[in-house]
């Protein structure tokens, strides 16, 4: 079931939602990065609540006209209105007032989400026909969607990615140094806004999907989960959308299979299970990769300093210390060396030497920065160094 | 103050020969941080090819004079003009390095990403990245001693390395103008040594530096000009007569500077 799901071979409507949702994730996991890089990542709470208000204008608006209130782009229209606002609000507030910029996302987050609740029930007591769907907006919903709004869902995230990746040069600048990029000449205000606009649009997009209250999750967490992969922001844009369209894409699919599970939550849970992945797992930042460093660091050191004791003939008092040379076949239980335990010493010894030789060479600055205690240093210099340097050492009055 | 010779031609009317355009000229330049003046109507002449510091006492405006004189800061009054343009209209030809402490060092990119970022102008908004470009930002890499660093992650590199990738990113612009905020701050004296040979490398060559400048003992060695600054300008010129144990001791505020500055110390 969640296989056929999965390929698209659940029937039409299940595989629009899937394509939809994929879309969607991409998008916002793309945007959402260079939000995140930005430091901004909660004024896209802002931005979703403050959509609630023009979703409920808007349907008074088109029942008051005589239209079809449900129409999804008469919708998604009042909801971009309302939400450029919330974000003018917020923008307003940060730099024309002295409220911080937090202080102001949650003044406007609540103001616009209180307001737009009102309206809903407002909407319900007007007992107009087909008012019912509204609150679908809130954590969205997928069921009969038609072919026409999933059409306009991917359009809208297609062109949303478009735009951004345009732009990627100028938002990563501006992220970074902005204080570089401004004596660059990019333009850091209408950065700025454009990467909120394209914030935007994700929002007004998902918000059939995957609903105003968790849409900021699919811009958050992608960034945060492929920021744990890799030191490079371009690497980070590209995971973070792959991460984004696989929630997507499996949240739909697991939602389609599974009677009344609701698409837009699944889609979140099963980008945070990518996080929670990511979180353990990534190589380097990683908690296990971290973990893992940190120990074979310890051993690395424990088992050094035991080489180096064993070459000045101190005794070695430490158990780890003792047992990794033992475990090496460097040393009896009782701290004999063996032969290879003599030689590994000598070679530890010896490159102890050279690095000294390296720290006291101003010349050689770049390479003592290197230094570590444990990394040798023909794994620093090339061969040739290395052998001036032994030159050097055993001829301590010629290296002045 | 230049006087420019008044020539006749063969009409008879006056010719005056184009006055050398100031490679940094600002003028009034007064911003304010709510009501306090951070710069009071700052005038400030900078001569093509020298090397000028910009010293004076912690909160005298030195960086705020330069980000507003870049247009990145609003200015109450007066602007800043470079080889006798507005700034905004030149901004291919100066090169700017703001303070280390200014940016994300946890930020995910490389190195060799970072000094890329100074070719923005030359690679545009979709251009591709070409050979040449490459070539530049390693060449600029090269210049700073941190070819072996290319592809480490920003955060791993030591305080003066981070110096020495900005200078770099810098470096990479080509430009004529070099405006530095406090390039010397935390760094290493071995950094200290390589930025200081590669700014008076950057003058031989013609270039104009104007670094923001917090070490009074290095002043003359460093720079050939300076401009003495608390929220006003105290003193303007060459380092010979505007850094003097008098312009130091207003500027200070009657602190006890000039024992730090060797040479001025007679002169108290």
């Amino acid at each position: 079931m969640l296989f056929d799901a999965l390929t698209l071979g659940l029937g039409y409507n299940a595989s629009l939602v899937t394509l939809g949702a994929t879309a969607l994730g991409i998008a916002a996991g793309v945007t959402g990065t260079f939000l995140y890089l930005r430091k901004r990542a909660l004024v896209s709470d802002a931005i979703s609540h403050a959509t609630l208000p023009g979703v409920a204008l808007a349907f008074i608006v088109a029942v008051a006209l005589g239209g079809d209130g449900r129409s999804l782009p008469v919708l998604l229209l009042g909801s971009a209105i309302s939400a450029g606002l919330g974000l003018l609000a917020v923008q307003w507030l940060a730099t024309r007032t002295r409220l911080t910029e937090d202080a102001a996302i949650g003044a406007v987050l609540s103001v616009f989400f209180g307001l737009g609740i009102v309206l809903l029930t407002v909407i319900q007591t007007l007992a107009t026909a087909g008012q019912a769907g509204l609150e679908d907006f809130l954590l969205g919903s997928t069921a009969g969607m038609l072919r026409s709004e999933a059409l306009l869902i991917a359009v809208g995230g297609a062109l949303t990615l478009a735009l951004t990746l345009i732009l990627r040069r100028p938002m990563l600048m501006t992220a970074f140094d902005p204080a570089h990029a401004g004596a660059m000449g990019v333009n850091l205000n209408r950065t700025d806004i454009a990467m909120m606009g394209l914030v935007m649009a994700v929002t007004v997009v998902g918000l059939k999907i995957v609903g105003l209250i968790l849409i900021v999750a699919l811009l958050i967490i992608p960034p945060v989960a492929a920021r744990f992969w890799s030191d490079r922001a371009d690497r980070v844009v590209l995971l973070s959308g792959l991460i984004g369209g696989a929630s997507g894409w499996i949240g739909a699919a697991i939602s389609a299979s599974a009677a009344d599970v609701p698409t837009g939550p699944v889609i979140v849970l099963v980008a945070f299970v990518l996080f929670s992945l990511s979180f353990f797992l990534a190589p380097g930042r990683g908690v296990m990769a971290a973990a893992l460093n940190a120990f074979a660091f310890r051993r690395r050191v424990h088992l050094r300093q035991g080489l180096l004791s064993l070459a000045h003939g101190q005794p070695i008092y430490e158990s780890l210390t003792l047992r990794l040379l033992h475990r090496q076949g460097y040393a009896g239980r009782d701290g004999v060396p063996t032969d290879a335990g003599c030689a590994a010493a000598a070679r530890a010894r010896l490159d102890e030497e050279r690095w000294a030789v390296v720290r006291a060479d101003p010349s050689l600055e770049l390479a003592a920065a290197r230094y570590d205690g444990l990394t040798p240093l023909q794994e620093v210099l090339t061969a040739d160094q290395v052998a001036e340097i032994d030159s050097r050492r055993a001829r301590p009055e010629a290296a002045t | 103050m230049v006087l420019v010779p008044k020539l006749a031609a063969e009409s008879g009317r006056p010719v005056r020969l184009p006055e050398p355009a100031a490679a940094f000229a600002v003028r009034g330049l007064t911003v304010s941080y709510g009501q306090k003046p951070a710069v009071f109507s700052v005038d400030m002449n900078v001569p093509e090819g020298s090397m000028t510091g910009i010293i004076g006492p912690n909160g005298a405006g030195k960086s705020t004079l330069l980000k507003a004189a870049l247009g990145l800061q609003s200015a109450l009054a007066g602007g800043a003009t470079a080889f006798g343009r507005p700034v905004a209209e030149v901004r291919d030809r100066i090169a700017y390095v703001p303070q280390r402490a200014s940016v994300d060092w946890d930020f995910p990119t490389r190195v060799i990403d970072v000094v890329e970022m100074g070719l923005y102008r030359d690679v545009g908004l979709l251009g591709r990245f070409r050979p040449r470009h490459r070539a530049k930002a390693t060449d600029a890499l090269a210049r700073v001693g941190m070819t072996d660093f290319a592809g480490r992650q920003i955060g791993q590199l030591s305080g003066g390395q981070q110096q020495r990738v900005f200078l770099a990113r810098a470096l990479a612009q080509s430009a004529d103008l070099y405006l530095l905020d406090e390039p010397f701050a935390g760094v290493d004296a071995a950094t200290e040594k390589a930025i200081i040979a590669v700014l008076k490398g950057l003058k031989d060559e013609g270039k104009t530096v104007v670094a923001v400048h917090h070490d009074l003992s290095t002043v003359t060695a460093y720079f050939d000009r300076v401009l003495l600054l608390n929220v006003r300008k105290i003193a303007e010129g060459p380092v010979g007569e505007a850094f003097t144990a008098e312009t130091l001791r207003e500027a200070y505020g009657g602190r006890l500077v000039t024992a730090e500055v060797p040479g001025l110390v007679a002169a108290v």
